[in-house]
């Protein structure tokens, strides 16, 4: 399989930190709001170049949400940041009438997703919110693996005319994603070509599931590896063209197995090609606090999780 | 100086518009409706420096105003049909399939003079107070307008606005709250009361002015002019304006019942016997 080296380590949110500084530098309609987390969404940097363009809305996301709709009203791009529970759920009103059905062309930009914020436990830990905003008509939906890829998401999405749900992370995971690789919304990547079992996965898994497909190769089976950094639109073409070959699905992502990657891929497939599919992703209960890793253990989201559940579901072929 | 003659006359006409508009699909809110009708038709025809033959999203160097209370839709439809946004022939849309003109607000299909979807309560004077900051760096120095009911005001996210604008001195906003004191299960007073409004506003840091005639045509162009003249000195601008839900149809005044009930066929009739048809139903 293809070999992808890797490049370093840090977290996603720094690459949307870094793209975002990029961003004010080279587009002056970008504008940034924080709700108090501007250190953990790494907006300092921008706060410092750009402090007119710069709006602290403090512990209030939704009068946050609210000001970034109106803001693009005479041209401007915002840039809402905050973590992904207060992003989403704690806002989904606002976002649904203020944002996604009024067009708006608002970036809701959202750090610390899913298990790996770790210690501070379940009411951080929102693994909900891709499945709440892929619901929403009009909202595009992006969850890149690394910091390269995060980076690049972040300038890509202030070329892109609509509202946007960027979703990143907390902890130090490798970089394997080329610096200079462009970011199309809506179009999959092929990381590695396979045969026996495809793997679709989005954000942090998509590094595991490279682990993973290096795991299979030893026992002889070849994976085909996915990188679905948008999950909506949903590249359904590269997945297609997989499992024509393969027979069999496997989807990977730090989320609930409800509203997630993977029930989107079922629900393409069942119309289109139904194809075994078996799901790696958290199912139906909540988190707790714990370290990343040992709570990606125990949730079921590790390299091994992926083996395995390539393992049944060849033999559901 | 505006012809206040002329403005109520079309005032009048907006009246009819809006139970003939509630009453032609059996739904939708007349009582809020009526009782802003002098607001609306003061800042269309008189306040706002605007462009209705040529609607722009961004409206640059144009005044702006959004409706966050979206269910009086009616009052402001046949405001902007009479402004000349769109044909008011297309009022008679209204609530029906496939028409631009929805139960609340909306810019889907892209009626001139909307800016932003509005139904879900509280949120519109945080986008005013977003789109009064795009103007500031835009470096214009036009200005944001915004409504709200009164009731609106029990949802938490106006507060949060009202905090961020006086906190970063967002000066060129004029809010107004449709201060009728009722809502949709009763007077506000007795579902939730809204205690001393007036103090809130001004210990939330915004300069407030309350008036009492609302439904006085002359009265809402002088506050509407005097909030003009108290923005740009660091403070948003707070208009208490005291209406009468129902206003103009003797039976829907005094109560909070038509709310958001729709005349029948005996009531219509009744009600036109009270408004006069000054610039021509639609």
């Amino acid at each position: 399989m293809k070999e992808y080296p890797v490049l370093g380590k840090k977290d996603t949110r720094s690459g949307f930190g870094d793209g975002l500084l990029e961003l004010g530098k080279k587009n002056d309609q970008v504008v940034a709001m924080c709700a108090d987390l501007t250190g953990s969404l790494k907006m300092g940097a921008f706060k410092e170049a750009f402090p007119d363009r710069f709006f602290q809305a403090g512990i209030a996301e939704a009068n946050m949400i609210g000001m970034a709709a109106g803001m693009t009203i005479g041209g401007k791009i915002p840039f809402t940041g905050t973590f992904a529970n207060f992003s989403t759920s704690r806002v989904y009103d606002q976002i649904r009438q203020s944002i996604a059905y009024s067009e708006k062309n608002v970036k809701i930009c959202a750090s610390h997703a899913g298990l790996t914020l770790g210690e501070d436990g379940a009411t951080h830990q929102v693994l909900e919110d891709i499945g709440m905003m892929k619901m929403l008509p009009n909202m595009c939906v992006i969850n890149p693996c690394d910091y390269n890829q995060t980076k690049a998401a972040t300038l890509a999405i202030a070329d892109y005319e609509g509202p946007v749900y960027l979703r990143f992370g907390r902890p130090s995971v490798p970089i394997f994603m080329p610096e200079d690789m462009p970011f199309e919304i809506g179009k999959g990547i092929m990381l590695s070509e396979g045969t026996d079992v495809t793997i679709v996965a989005t954000g942090h898994l998509v590094w595991k599931a490279l682990e993973a497909a290096k795991e299979l190769e030893g026992k002889g089976i070849s994976a085909e590896v996915i990188n679905i950094h948008t999950i909506k639109p949903l590249d359904e073409e590269i997945i297609l063209n997989s499992v024509m070959k393969t027979k069999c699905i496997v989807t990977a992502e730090e989320h609930q197995i409800a509203g997630g990657l993977g029930e989107s891929v079922s629900s393409l497939l069942c119309r289109t090609i139904p194809t075994p599919q078996e799901f790696v992703a958290v199912d139906d209960t909540f988190g707790e606090s714990g370290t990343p890793a040992e709570l990606m253990t125990k949730y079921g989201l590790d390299t091994i999780d992926i083996v395995t559940a390539c393992e049944a579901v060849m033999t559901r072929k | 100086m505006a012809d206040i003659a002329q403005l109520k006359s079309v005032s009048s006409q907006v009246r009819r518009d809006i139970v003939r508009m509630v009453h032609a699909n059996n739904s939708g809110h007349p009582g809020g409706s009526l009782g802003c009708v002098e607001y609306f038709v003061a800042l269309y025809f008189e306040i706002l420096n605007h462009n209705p033959s040529d609607f722009d999203m961004d409206g640059f160097d144009e005044d702006i105003f959004f409706l966050s209370n979206g269910h009086i839709s009616p009052v402001w439809y046949s405001t902007l049909a009479h402004s000349g946004y769109f044909e008011k022939a297309e009022l008679a849309t209204f609530r029906k399939l496939n028409s631009r003109l929805q139960g609340h607000p909306a810019t889907e299909e892209g009626l001139e003079g909307i800016r932003i979807a509005s139904g879900s309560l509280g949120q519109g004077l945080s986008v005013g107070i977003g789109t009064a900051m795009t103007k500031k760096l835009n470096g214009e120095d036009s200005l944001v307008y915004t409504l709200h009911g009164d009731g609106e005001l029990q949802e938490g996210q106006i507060w949060e606005a009202a905090m961020y604008a006086a906190a970063n001195k967002v000066d060129n906003v004029i809010a107004t709250v449709d201060y009728n004191g009722r809502q949709i299960d009763g007077d506000v007073d007795d579902v939730l009361s809204l205690g001393d409004l007036e103090g809130k506003w001004k210990a939330f840091g915004w300069e407030v002015i309350t008036e009492d005639n609302g439904n006085d045509m002359e009265s809402v162009i002088n506050v509407l002019n005097k909030a003009k003249t108290l923005t740009g000195k660091g403070k948003p601008v707070m208009i208490l304006l005291r209406t009468e839900m129902g206003q103009g149809v003797d039976y829907m005044m005094g109560t909070h019942k038509w709310h958001g009930a729709a005349p029948n066929d005996e009531q219509l009739v009744n009600a036109l016997g009270q408004l006069e048809e000054t610039l021509g139903d639609y």
